[in-house]
Parts: C-alpha cells; structure tokens; sequence
C-alpha cells in the first residue's frame, strides 16, 4: 500500500534512504552542532559539555539520542546537539518527551529545561510526568531567574529577588524543586551545580541508567541576569558543596547516619535545609514505570485477541456490531 | 423514502381495568400486518429509564435487517438524569434524516407527554404508561394507546426490579406491534448484557417477554410490517454504530495507533474507545493531565514517527492551539477531533452546534496553515478518520476532524468496510538514509523519526523558531517569507487534488443550498422536497473546508442565490461561519446563510422555511417543541438510579 510508511516519501527525494553500514564510536564532534548561542560564561555550557561527555562515554547510537525541551535560554539545548530533537513551546516538553517515549521505548528521551519552563507554566505537567513515572530523563538548568525574558521573577526566585517585575523585590514563595518533585512521584530525584562537572557528570549518568522519570535540578548561574546566586554553593568562590552521603548498607555505625535514598521522608528533611542545601541523590524508587504497564497491557490485549493481524481484529470487532 | 405509517388503528382506547388486574384478555387471531416503508419512533422518558438502551436495540436490530437507520438522541444536561428522548428512523429505502415528526411516540411520564406530543404526526400513535401519564383524550389527532408499563413490568419481574425494565418491557411490545424479529432482538440483548451476571440477561429476556406476550393486538386494527428490503447480491453485511465509535474505528482503520486526550462531553467516548481498542493492536491512547499535554503528547508520538491523534471539545480544543501552532510550524503529521457542542465557554455541553468551524480554521497565532474535514454521517466518521490520517502523512500537517453532537450520539447502520482493502499499516520508517533535510524548501516535508541514521551525519531539527531546511533557528525575513509560502503551497497543492462535491438535485437553478457536517440529511431532504414542490434547486455538501476544492466558483455559477445552512450564529456581518468564508473566498455577493443556534438538529421544514420564505409548501406550521415545557417528573423520587445509560457526563 502506498501508505505503508508514516515517514515514507511519497512526494519526493529529500531523503536518500541506504542500508545500514557499520558505525564509528560517537564523538564530541559528531555530536557537537551550532556554537551555543548563550552568554559567554552562562552556566549552561558546562551542562552541555557534561552532556556531550555521557553520551560519548556510554557510546549511545547516535541516531537514538533525542533531545527535546521547550523555551528558554536552558531550553536551547537542542540546537547545539547533532542528533534527533525538537524545541517545543513553552512548557510542554515534558508531555512532548513522554509522547516520544511511550511511543519508541527504543529511544534515549533527554529532556532540558529551566526553571520557569519546568516550575511555573509546565509545573502540572512535572508532577503527572512523575506520577505517570514516564521513563526519560529530564534536568532542569535552575537560575532562579528568566533568562530568556530578561529578568522577570522566577518560580524559584528568592523572596526579596529584584527583578524587573519585582522591581522592590520578591514577595512570593519560591518552589522548592526536590519537594515538588519528590511529591509529584519522580522516582530519580537529585540536585547538582554547574560548576562541580563531575558530580554533574555523575548525576547525569545515574539519572541515565535509571528506569523512570529522573530528574535533575541544576544550580546553573545566569550571569547575566542574577550573577552570583550560586556562589554560596562554589568552593571556588568561597562557599560549600555539601554532597549527600548515600548509605553503603556496609552494616557500619556510620552507615546508620547516611542517606536512604528510598526514604522518602529523609529525602523531604533535606529537602528541608537552608540554601544552598545538598547536593546529590535525594531518592530514588523503583515503581514500575508507565512504559512497562502500558507495555504489559499492550501483551495481554494482542493475547486476548490471538496476536491477530489489525485486519482481523479490526473485523472481528465489526462482526459483533452487525 | 417512504410515506410515514398510516396508523390505521382503532379510535381512543382507555385502559382497560382488567388490564390493570393483570388479566389480559386473549389475543385477536385476525390481525394482518400492514406493510409500511419507514417508522419514526420517538421514545421519551428519563435517560435513567434506559430509553437509550432499548432505542439501540432497535437500531441494531434493523441494521442486522439490512434496514436504513438514523437514531437521534438528547442527552439530559445533569448527571443523575432526567427528561431524554431516544428516536429511531427505520426504513427499507434511504433514511437520511432522523424524521422532522414522529409516527410511533412513546410516553413514559407525563411530562414526556406534554413535551413531545407536538413532535406526533397527525393521525400517529401514541403508546404512553397508564400509570404515569394522563393524554388529553379529547384531542383527536392522535391514536392513543394506554399500556400501565410500569404496573406490567414490576409484576413480570417480581416486585424487587422496581420498575426497571420498563424499556425492554417497550421494546418488547415494539417488535410486536412492527412484527420485529424477537429472535434476533433477543440474540442482541443476550449480547449485549451477556458480560454480566447471567440473571441480568434473564431478567431482560423476561421483560421483553412479558411486553412482547402482551395483547397489544387487541388494542389495535393490525399491526405493522416494514418491508423487506431486497439484499443485493453481494451487498456487504451492515453493522451499527454511533459517531463517536465510528470515527475511533476510522482512527484505527486509518493507521493510528497512538494519541491522547483529556475527558470532555462529548468527545469522551472516542478516546475511552480508543483507550481500550488501541492496546490491541500494540498501541498506546494516553488519559492526560489536561488538554495542553494531551495534544504535546499526541504531538510526540508523531513525531517519534507513529501518526497520533488527540482531540476534545471546543474548550479544550482552545486550550491544544498554541501546540497545533507549533505543529503547523514544524510540519508535524497530528489528526484532530473536535466533537462539537454548544459554546462558548461550557456552553451548551450537550447540545449541537457547528460554532467551532472558524477555530478549526483559524485557532492559533500566526499564519498556521492546517486542514478541516467534516463528516457527514456516521458512516463518514469512519472514513473521513482514514482520509484524515492519509492526509496529516502526505503533507506533513495538522488535520481537523469536526465532528458534533448529533453525529457523536446517533446511531446508523451502514455497509460493512472492506478493511483488507482499506486498512493502512502505520510502521515507521527507520531506513537509513544517506542525508536528510526536515525542511526542503522544494518539496512538501516528509519528517525522518528518530532512530533513522542519517549517514552523512548531519541531524533534523523539529523547531517552532522560524527555520532553515534544517530546522536551524533563523531571522532572515527572506526565509521566513519562503517558509511561510512553503506551508502555505502545500495546501494549496492539497486542493488540487481534492475532487469537487457533487451536486444533489438541480445542476443549475434558483438556489444552491451548501452545508457541511451532520446536516448532511436534513439538507439533502430539504432539496428533496423543494424539488416535489417545484423548486428549482440543488445541495453541495462540503467535507473538505479547509483548503477547500478548487472549482466551486463554476459550481456556484449556475445558481442564483447560494444559500448555506448552519448550525451557528450569523455573526456580526449576518453570516454563518461558513457562508463568511466562502464569500471572502469567492467574493460572491449571493453567497448568503441560514443560521440557528437553538442546539437541536435541523428539521427538514425548518430548512425549508430558512431558504424558501414566504413559499407556500415552506410555510407550513412547524411542530415545535411541543408545549410549554412543564418538567413535573423530575423529583428526586422519580430520579431511580444513575446506573442504566447515561450515556456521557456532562462538562
Ligand atoms: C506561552 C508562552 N508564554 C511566555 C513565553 C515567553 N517566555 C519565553 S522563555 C520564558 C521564561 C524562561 O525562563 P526559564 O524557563 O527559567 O528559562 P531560562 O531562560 O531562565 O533558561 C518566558 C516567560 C513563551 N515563549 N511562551
Ligand atoms: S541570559 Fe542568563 S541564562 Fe540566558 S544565556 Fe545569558 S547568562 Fe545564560
Ligand atoms: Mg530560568
């Protein structure tokens, strides 16, 4: 049937299609695209430069790396990736990621954001990705400010933050990321810091080998807008990265004081800390994802109707409507 | 089709008190059944009463008959119930419409009564429940026909069912008066309550008994036949269905295996349709959090190269059009549905109206090209969701199905498809391809999905940011403008092919009626019997309206008033949705409408009385919604369970 393909060409040749010969081991360069259009020194490089380095590391083929987000400066990110990807509207890639990984499981869905995209006009759709527990990876370039926007408030502003449109200062309560999350039902949860790159290497490669919705909130600086905000959490700049101190289950006295990651509760305590808190895993469960039940679903319906071609089940049906 | 039921059928009858004892007298052996064409039966009672139910029996029954059938209900607008009607048009020749007037109405409650005894043809029947109901005797229009349903029914199955019943119990007396085949009735309600506990099957089967055993013969000169209709060699079995399913099962038959969607009357009932059928064909319908993620979802999975769908009604239709924008923008293949309601806002939530065509057209920001269908029946429900898919696949696009009310809820029967011939199988294509450009200013975009290798290495981009043909990001006015024309073209290039509609009725003439969407019967009926009475005129009914096929202009040429009908408000300038763009279109100042907002279907004669004032067989007076409406059976006593059909929720 000439429709056969959704993605065939019946209008033409933009598109040669070939066989599939053999692949060199992905490179920085062959995932590199155009020159970031970000501020120089904008937090954002270093998550793009971390970025780059899992993917080469883990060798992911290339043609299955696909990375999506929605608007912002954060939100760029798919243009300085050369891979499969789109730049959605704003607020929405979470859905949008979710459509592409229930669809093709085969894929390695990466999501980027910022704050205001993931927060404030996506915030509903952060908790139901969660609670769906759709499986894909999502980090969240955190500025506490609009870039993009120049300078408005931002969900995760501080109270007192002067911004253009706060101009005496905020006054809202600012969005604690790890509480929303956590409650939303994200089953990977973890914080990290644009300037400590290999912890957010870490992050990202635990995030990646998670089965679920993992995300990542990271302090990424807008010098541009809010310089500064994440120098408490600098040792270069004379602050503290505190990491959480995971639990070894190595029966130890010390063990006792570390971090469960799967308890929930102790993962709100830290949650709870004055800025800049913590940094590292805050939890992690392994409750089944979206992907896995629909897929089990999916199993026992083809069962029921005895794996039939879809021109037999369809009829099938049409039989019991005469 | 054919004249209505000549109702020959003895004078006023009271119920009788040995009846009521549960005594009845023995049957007339000498009754002839009278052969008719068509019956419109109207019943009316509370939709908890399951008039629904009992309505779709029929429909399926004359469908399995190879019978034509048009059903047309009201939904009552609270969920515990309340007053709703269920219509059924059975006839052996075409059944277009659902029928201006009843032959057979049904009465189970007073206030049913009053509020569709106007709906009653002259000389029709009305079978109404002694024990609710008091007709007015005196008022000799009508063949009255008092049966205490709900007495019969409690005692046929022993006082704990209450009354419920009552509708099988009808339909039981139905087949006997119509000489229905109590077979085959009985085989559809064994199937259709075989899922559940084999005493609900039972009890079913006893009502339907007890109405079907009941002297109905003494009450009447004879009883009714249709005739049969001639099967056609080779003609396909027919089945049934409403719109609603229909157009899931077009979805499906059209390649779609994926999509997503947030509840909403009446659209609901395609996705939950979708939700169960899809898996079953190793698809995926996602229940969202809202609308905005519903259509980015359906959105994602087009893009991961399985073609979705989404769909709503108008409010949630206005809450997916910033991402349908985005689609448009990123030539994205994604179908869909609008089941109109009533608007704006909540509107009318279970009425019908056609008010939604210019958000269909227009709804976003931006110049955002996309496509609108109509269906015209139920039948085209299932086929236009296949067109639909063709065309989101071949030009890269969003593709509006508006669909409404009316045609969401009916019920027809239509030929069975012929699916090995018509069923599309949706896989992705993921060959490697030796380089690929997402955004060929020369041609109509054909997107590579994810998991294609593309070997010279350099990758598609899916952007909302106005684009390269790489899908870079770009500010140069000159791309904007080709890009821009380049979503424009393929629409264009679409109309070349689309085929222009036909003509029903006079080719050239005075008055050229167009539609679109479910008016599809009431309209051609109307030409029908302008024509009968002299008139020269024809109908073009539109199932593409966006873009719309090229050479209506030579079409519109030969009439001399183009009038459309529609069922929205005539706007600030006096014209329908659609008669305002087809005069921008064609700059045609005898292009006008006949518009109305009332929520309700169109009736032939009211069609009539819009297009051809002041003629004389238009000006007859039109049965409106009978008297005052006097709702006195709607007390919480009267309001017995939510459990029989209600067929959606409401908002
Ligand atoms: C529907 C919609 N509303 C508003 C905007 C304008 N807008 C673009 S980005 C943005 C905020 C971006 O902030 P954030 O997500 O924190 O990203 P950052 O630029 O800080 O990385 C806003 C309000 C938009 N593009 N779309
Ligand atoms: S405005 Fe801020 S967030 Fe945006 S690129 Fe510049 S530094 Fe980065
Ligand atoms: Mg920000």
């Amino acid at each position: 049937m000439s429709e056969a393909n959704t993605n065939g060409s019946p209008n033409g040749g933009a598109t040669t299609t070939v066989a599939d010969p053999p692949r060199e081991k992905l490179t920085k360069k062959a995932i590199t695209a155009d020159h970031p259009t970000w501020c120089p020194g904008c937090g954002d490089f270093a998550v793009l430069a971390s970025y780059y380095k899992v993917l080469e590391k883990r060798n992911i083929d290339q043609e299955k790396i696909v990375t999506i987000a929605g608007i912002g400066c954060s939100s760029r990110f798919p243009y300085f990736v050369n891979g499969h990807g789109a730049h959605f509207i704003h607020g929405r890639a979470v859905p949008l990621a979710s459509g592409i990984s229930l669809a093709r499981p085969d894929l390695h869905v990466f999501l980027f954001g910022g704050d205001g995209d993931g927060f404030s006009i996506g915030g509903n759709h952060v908790d139901h990705g969660g609670r769906k527990n759709v499986n894909l990876t999502y980090f969240i370039m955190d500025n506490f400010v609009y870039g993009l926007t120049k300078k408005q408030t931002s969900p995760t502003s501080p109270i007192g933050f002067k911004s253009k449109t706060d101009p005496q200062g905020a006054i809202d309560q600012p969005v604690n990321p790890m509480k929303k999350l956590i409650a939303g039902g994200a089953t990977f949860v973890a914080r990290t810091h644009a300037s400590q790159v290999n912890h957010m290497i870490q992050m990202i490669e635990r995030a990646t080998d998670h089965q679920g919705f993992s995300v990542i909130e990271c302090l990424s600086e807008c010098v541009e807008f809010y310089p500064g905000a994440f120098d408490p959490a600098n040792p270069r700049k004379g602050g503290s990265f505190e990491l959480i101190q995971e639990k070894k289950w190595d029966n130890t006295p010390e063990d006792e004081l570390r971090h469960d990651v799967t308890d929930e509760l102790a993962a709100y305590k830290l949650a709870q800390l004055p800025f800049p808190g913590v940094f590292g895993v805050f939890y992690q469960s392994d409750r089944p994802t979206k992907n896995s039940l629909e897929k089990k679903w999916i199993e026992q319906s083809r069962e029921k109707v005895g794996n039939g071609s879809d021109v037999e089940v369809l009829q099938r049906t049409f039989d019991k409507m005469k | 089709m054919g004249e209505p039921v000549n109702p020959d059928v003895t004078a006023v009858q009271k119920p009788d008190p040995a009846t009521l004892a549960g005594a009845p007298p023995s049957e007339r052996a000498d009754l002839r059944p009278e052969n008719i064409q068509d019956a419109v039966i109207r019943l009316a009672g509370n939709s908890q009463d399951g008039i629904q139910t009992a309505g779709a029996f029929l429909a399926r029954l004359a469908g399995r008959s190879a019978q034509e059938v048009m059903t047309y209900m009201t939904i009552p607008a609270t969920i515990s119930g309340g007053p709703s009607i269920f219509q059924v048009r059975i006839g052996t020749g075409e059944v277009l419409s659902a029928g201006d007037e009843a032959d057979f109405l049904v009465a189970f409650y007073q206030h049913s009564y009053q509020d569709h005894i106007g709906f009653l043809r002259e000389g029709g029947v009305l079978l109404y429940d002694s024990d609710n109901v008091e007709p007015n005797l005196d008022d000799k229009r009508f063949v009255y026909l008092g049966i205490p349903i709900t007495g019969l029914t409690v005692e046929a199955l022993g006082g704990t069912a209450k009354d419920r019943g009552k509708n099988i119990f009808v339909l039981g007396l139905i087949s006997k008066i119509f000489q229905l085949d109590a077979d085959k009735l009985k085989r559809i309600i064994t199937e259709k309550f075989g899922g559940k506990d084999q005493s609900v099957v039972n009890t079913a089967l006893m009502a339907f008994q007890a109405g079907y055993a009941y002297p109905v013969g003494n009450l009447l000169k004879h009883f009714y036949q249709f005739e049969k209709p001639e099967k056609k060699p080779g003609a396909r079995d027919q089945i049934t269905m409403d719109g609603n399913t229909a157009l899931a099962y077009g979805l499906i038959a059209g390649g779609i295996r994926f999509g997503a969607g947030y509840p909403i009357t009446p659209w609901s009932t395609v996705m939950e349709v979708l939700r169960r059928e899809l898996p079953k064909y190793g698809g995926i319908f996602v229940q969202a959090e809202d609308e905005l993620a519903s259509v980015s979802i359906a959105i994602g999975m087009s893009y991961s190269g399985w073609l979705a769908c989404t769909g709503s009604a108008g409010p949630g239709i206005s809450l997916k059009t910033e991402a349908i924008g985005w689609a448009s923008m990123a030539e994205m293949p994604l179908v869909i549905c609008n089941v109109q309601r009533g608007g704006p806002s909540t509107g009318l939530p279970t009425n019908v109206e056609q008010s939604d065509l210019h958000q269909a057209i227009f709804g976003s920001h931006g110049d955002s090209p996309r496509v609108v269908l109509a269906p015209r029946t139920v039948e085209d429900c299932f086929y236009i969701a296949i067109e639909a898919a063709r065309i989101a696949r071949k030009y890269s696009t969003p593709v509006f199905i508006l669909s409404d009310t009316s045609l969401a809820t009916r019920i027809e029967a239509f030929d069975e498809p012929d699916l090995a011939k018509i069923m599309i199988d949706p896989k992705p294509n993921l060959t490697p391809r030796e380089t690929h450009k997402p955004y060929p200013l020369d041609q109509i975009t054909q997107h590579a999905p994810p998991g294609t290798r593309i070997l010279d290495g350099k990758y598609p981009l899916m952007s909302g940011l106005e684009h390269d043909e790489m899908g870079h990001p770009t500010g140069s006015p000159k791309l904007h403008m080709a890009m821009t024309a380049k979503r424009r073209n393929k629409m264009r290039k679409l109309a070349e092919e689309l085929p222009v509609p036909e003509i029903y009725g006079d080719q050239e003439g005075d008055v050229l009626l167009v539609g679109w969407g479910s008016t599809y019967g009431p309209i051609h009926d109307a030409v029908k019997r302008a024509r009968e009475n002299g008139e020269k005129c024809g109908s073009l009914h539109l199932r593409h309206i966006h873009p719309l096929p090229n050479g209506l202009e030579k079409v519109f040429k030969n009439f001399k008033r183009i009038v459309t009908v529609e069922m929205n408000d005539q706007g600030i300038y006096g014209y329908g949705q659609l008669a305002t763009l087809l005069r921008a279109r064609y700059c045609e100042p005898k292009i006008s409408s006949f518009t109305k907002t009332d929520g309700l279907t169109f009736r032939v004669r009211e069609i009539l009385e819009g297009v051809f004032q002041g003629k004389s067989f238009a000006a007859r007076n039109i049965p409106r919604d009978g008297a005052a409406i006097v709702h006195t059976d709607t007390n919480p006593e009267n309001v017995k369970t939510t459990r029989e059909v209600v067929p959606q929720g409401v908002g």
